[in-house]
């Protein structure tokens, strides 16, 4: 097991878990996309849908705590890392100017922080229902607990819909140089693939802010309601 | 020409540095940058003051000994030059010029602009190297090499070790020296038997000096002057995870 710790104390060893951990998550994105937007399927699908995952009962506790490792793994090797980063320069320079990086590459920390403390208050407005607790505790006509509601009612405060689009922007701006970066950090360049990679970074980054911001955009311009709009 | 330039003195090792400035007046155009120091200095030394320290060899873009961080860029404002090779006809007339040390922990600085890369050297005395008997030299072109293996081991090869790639990176790493020194055997089949031991050998080593980590911003693709790809830390990733899985010592 000698070599499983040297490679994880490694440099390189903790940049692939980084790039591992990080496609895991954007495959939740993913997943987590693709629920959310049975939204526009309207109120029977989108609640039929949260009652079959609370039905998956002790597998969605593994689902969750297996989430909840692969981020604190993630976040903890983006610890270890930078700290070694700023510790390689102890003297700063006086004029330093970037010549080829761009800005998204250059605060992959600050994104990442920020699309955690969005997490954490996402789910205490949608899973705990701590912030427009009143919305939260509703229930459908089927006795089932009416998401569909609680999401509406949420997306038409204009600042609820401000914070996830902005929110949503961020975790863009991660995914668009976490996406090629994965490639890199794993050993995958090639110069017939690296536009094409760097080119489907921000591709799919975009594809899935618009996805996600549909939803708020979509309930707040009244194209989703409570009157069985969109279904 | 004439320059206000921003200088970093830094006693020795131990003292505390700081950007002191200084006039140059009545340089021609096609002054070379170090030529302009060394006007410079001369001045100082009549002056009886300390001449600025700066580390230089070849002045031809070659010995890699150079290493000025000119207005926040290691080797100036043009791209694939080194500073030696860098022409005063690149700036402008009444141009401030701040210029500074490669900064980061593995590389201290001696004396003002002059650093200690002595880690580059242990990174490469731990396996930057590959092993031959002596005897009678084999015949060169008994050992058929493909054109585009031999290309791709050239181009890494390019690399002086100047240190430009730790200078720029935000993070002072030092992955595209080392993926550059990797590479360089790696398409070879002259690097082949020591594969595996090498790329670990060398990571560890970095890895001791102090170095950051990539986390691929290319910033030190733009500044390098022999002009070395990324790809060379794509292989090197490649080279250390695979040896990781795979290798036999323990
Ligand atoms: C939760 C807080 C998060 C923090 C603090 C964080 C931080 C970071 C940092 C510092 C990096 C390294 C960047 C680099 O090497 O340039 C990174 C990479 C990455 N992150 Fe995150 N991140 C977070 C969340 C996420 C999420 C939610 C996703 C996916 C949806 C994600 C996907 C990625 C990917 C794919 C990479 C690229 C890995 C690589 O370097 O090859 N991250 N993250
Ligand atoms: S002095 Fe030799 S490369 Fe500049």
């Amino acid at each position: 097991m000698n070599w499983l710790f040297r490679l994880f104390r490694s440099s390189i060893g903790c940049k692939g878990i980084m790039a591992l951990t990080g496609i895991a998550l954007f495959g939740f994105v993913i997943a987590h996309l693709s629920g959310n937007l049975l939204i526009f399927g309207g109120p029977d699908a989108m609640n039929a849908y949260a009652v079959s995952l609370r039905e998956l009962g002790p597998l969605l506790w593994v689902m969750r705590l297996g989430l909840l490792a692969t981020v604190l793994v993630h976040i903890g090797a983006a610890m270890r890392l930078t700290r070694q980063n700023t510790d390689a320069r102890p003297v700063p320079y006086v004029r330093r100017q970037n010549v080829a990086s761009t800005a998204a590459s250059r605060s992959m920390m600050m994104t990442g922080l920020t699309v955690a403390a969005y997490t954490v208050f996402h789910l205490a407005h949608l899973t705990w229902g701590f912030i427009l607790h009143d919305f939260a505790t509703a229930v459908d006509d089927q006795g089932r607990h009416d998401v569909y509601y609680m999401v509406v009612k949420g997306f038409q405060q204009w600042w609820m819909v401000f914070l996830y689009v902005v929110a949503m922007v961020i975790l863009a701006v991660h995914l668009r140089h976490g996406i090629s970066s994965f490639f890199q950090t794993l050993g995958f360049n090639h110069p017939r693939w690296n536009p094409i990679l760097e080119k489907s970074g921000i591709g799919v980054a975009t594809l899935i802010f618009l996805g996600y911001v549909s939803i708020p955009a979509t309930v707040f311009f009244g194209l989703v309601g409570l009157d069985g709009g969109g279904s | 020409m004439d320059f206000k330039l921003h200088v970093w003195r830094q006693k020795d090792r131990n003292s505390e540095g700081r950007m002191l400035s200084t006039k140059v007046e009545g340089i021609s155009p096609d002054t070379s940058f170090l030529e302009m120091l060394d006007i410079l200095n001369q001045r100082l030394i009549e002056e009886g003051d300390e001449p600025i320290a700066f580390d230089n060899d070849c002045r031809e873009g070659i010995c890699g000994m150079c290493s000025l961080v000119i207005n926040g860029v290691p080797h100036g404002p043009e791209r694939g030059v080194t500073a030696c090779q860098l022409h005063m006809r690149s700036f402008q007339s009444g141009q401030d010029i701040y210029i500074e040390p490669w900064r980061a922990k593995a590389f201290p600085v001696v004396r003002d602009l002059s650093v200690d890369r002595g880690s580059f050297d242990r990174i490469m005395a731990a396996g930057g190297f590959a092993s031959v008997r002596t005897g009678g030299a084999p015949d060169a072109n008994a050992v058929p090499i493909a054109k585009e293996q031999a290309d791709l081991a050239f181009d890494a090869a390019a690399c002086i070790g100047c240190g430009a790639c730790v200078a720029s990176c935000k993070n002072a790493s030092a992955m595209l020296f080392v993926g550059a020194k990797v590479s360089q055997f790696l398409h070879l089949p002259q690097g082949e038997p020591e594969r595996k031991r090498r790329v670990l050998k060398m990571v560890d080593q970095m890895d001791e000096e102090g170095f950051g980590n990539c986390t691929n911003t290319y910033d030190c693709e733009g500044v390098c002057p022999k002009e070395i790809k990324v790809r060379v830390i794509a292989e090197m990733n490649r080279e250390y995870l695979r040896a990781s899985l795979s290798h036999d010592e323990t």
